[in-house]
């Protein structure tokens, strides 16, 4: 009886022609996807290890906390540091909450009408203006039309309208993750949107609208383009760890107009000072970045559903 | 018209388009306090958006167009002067997934109470009191009394949607409608869940959804049946199960169709 069935299902479910070559097409495609990633990485380990070797002699704590000497020649970067700080602080200031309130407005309150695709669709190419318009645009609105001139405060306000479209899109994104049934439970117990919003959206939105944010905060401590003529300033005379160098209505240093005065228009600087710029400079992202990475790990832990 | 009290909603002519899709055809229907009334029919025959009705829900959907009256407590709840927060006190839902709020089952209780209290502020006591009434008379009290603090949205099926059904008791409810409130539920929580429905009854007017004609037979009172957006019949349970007096009431039941 046995070898009757043994005989039959001799071959049952083996591998075809056809199976085997699905398999392999699937392990090449694997492959490849796999490359891809390593290329990915490839240039990130290259361009960070090279900048931190060639950057390594000027890397002393003395470097960040100093101002520029004889020209800018020797030295530290102190004032730019701090700059880019104060840049980065007022543009927060200006464009989260304005960003967080509009994504607010169009995810939860606005209906689904003509008015709403228009504001939606300005959005979108709010955020493909390239920077350099943005900064022709600051000049324009803040610098001249209203009369800031040239201070951290018109420079500031300028990075704060290049993010704020990817505020509110991340504003909006992280709201529609928060399941519709969460709204109708509160609805139905006689919720107004204003009470579901703060009870049950927000609390469950917020590390994805902070995470937002804080990945805003790397786009505009690096860019140059907005800041250069809107705000930014070749050399500032500071005190070496003065916190509160700049007032608001004054030009500033900051780290990428820095590097990129130092590298382009000063001649003579030490190799190692350019690199470590730039290194401060990635590491002041990085650093944001990493505290975005991890507030948003905390808060999905926190959150059940 | 005489007003009878026994009467908790009614609704008159009521027609109800999503766009141009008409749903619901002059539904007219007189719902009885103090019992259980089914709606059953066949998918897409309106028994939900009938239900939705009951306390405006199907206006978050836009390009709803309704005629006709709904009246609760002998009010139209379609007139202007009708706050959609003060109807949905009165009228509460539960879904067909049990739908607590990402919040302790203590706050899920409390959390109706808080948002009608002026500032949000509550007495502890009254506030304590009130989360353990509504518990007790859902059965639900002794499984959670020991972790109160714990997330609404972690408890079992079963009891999720009895936390769904205890967190409308609060606002002192007076009409409760189910959307399948057992479908997402297996045999015994469904039971659970029936039994339940079967002791609050009394004191509200309790509206259901079901697919399961089965379960309209065991739990309700008082049946509607509904074909293609048309209210066929309405009877007593027992009357509609065994003499219908409609031919597509008796071929539904049969299940020749549906």
């Amino acid at each position: 009886m046995n070898t009757v069935a043994n005989n039959l299902s001799a071959g049952l479910f083996t591998a075809t022609e056809l199976t085997r070559k699905k398999l392999l097409t699937q392990k090449i495609v694997g492959i490849i996807f796999g490359l891809m990633v390593l290329l990915i990485l490839i240039p990130l380990i290259l361009l960070v290890g090279n900048l931190v070797i060639k950057a390594w002699p000027s890397l002393t704590w003395d470097f960040l906390t100093d101002v520029p000497k004889s020209g800018m020649r020797a030295g530290g970067i102190w004032p730019a540091f701090i700059g880019t700080f104060y840049l980065v602080v007022f543009s927060l200031l200006a464009s989260a909450p304005i960003g967080i309130l509009a994504g607010i407005y169009l995810n939860e309150y606005a209906g689904n009408n003509w008015f709403t695709r228009v504001v939606n669709l300005a959005v979108v190419n709010l955020a493909g203006v390239p920077s350099i318009v943005h900064s022709l645009f600051g000049v324009g609105a803040f610098v001249i039309f209203a009369g800031l001139g040239k201070s951290v405060l018109a420079a500031s306000l300028t990075i704060a309208i290049m993010t704020l479209p990817v505020i509110i899109v991340a504003t909006k994104e992280a709201l529609s993750a928060v399941p519709m049934s969460f709204r109708v439970a509160c609805w139905n117990v006689g919720a107004s949107k204003w009470q579901t919003i703060r009870t049950i959206v927000l609390p469950n939105s917020i590390s994805g609208i902070l995470t937002g944010v804080i990945l805003e905060v790397c786009r505009a401590a690096g860019e140059t383009a907005p800041i250069m003529f809107t705000g930014a300033v070749f050399f500032k005379h500071v005190q070496r760890g003065d916190l509160f160098p700049y007032h608001p209505g004054e030009q500033c240093m900051a780290l990428s107009y820095h590097l990129h005065t130092i590298s382009t228009q000063v001649p003579g600087v030490p190799e190692p000072m350019l690199y470590a710029t730039a290194v401060v400079l990635l590491g002041f992202v990085l650093v944001f970045n990493s505290f975005a990475v991890v507030l948003r790990v905390y808060m999905r832990n926190r959150k059940k559903w | 018209m005489k007003q009878n009290t026994n009467i908790s909603i009614e609704t008159d002519n009521l027609s109800l388009w999503y766009g141009k899709f008409q749903a619901l055809f002059d539904v007219s229907s007189r719902i009885k306090h103090g019992m259980i009334t089914a709606l059953i029919g066949p998918s897409g025959c309106g028994k939900t958006t009938l239900l939705r009705c009951f306390n405006r829900m199907n206006e978050r959907f836009s390009s709803v167009g309704i005629q006709g009256q709904v009246r609760i407590m002998g009010k139209n709840i379609y007139d202007a002067d009708v706050s959609l927060i003060e109807l949905r006190k009165t009228v509460g839902m539960v879904f067909q997934r049990p739908n607590p709020m990402p919040l302790s089952i203590y706050d899920n209780v409390a959390f109706g109470l808080r948002i009608h209290s002026p500032h949000g502020k509550i007495s502890r006591a009254k506030e304590a009191e009130a989360v353990e009434k509504a518990l007790q008379e859902v059965f639900l009290f002794d499984q959670v009394k020991d972790h109160l603090d714990k997330r609404g949205t972690g408890l079992p099926l079963e009891q999720q949607q009895k936390l769904c059904i205890a967190r409308l008791l609060p606002l002192k409810p007076t009409i409760l409608l189910m959307d399948e409130p057992c479908s997402a539920l297996d045999a015994e929580a469904t039971e659970a869940v029936e039994d339940l429905l079967r002791r609050l009854k009394e004191k509200f007017t309790i509206v259901i959804v079901t697919h399961n004609m089965a379960q309209a037979r065991r739990i309700s009172d008082e049946c509607i049946y509904m074909l293609k957006g048309n209210l066929i019949e309405h009877n007593k349970t027992a009357e509609l199960f065994v003499r219908p007096r409609d031919k597509r009431t008796e071929e539904y039941i049969e299940g020749r169709y549906g």
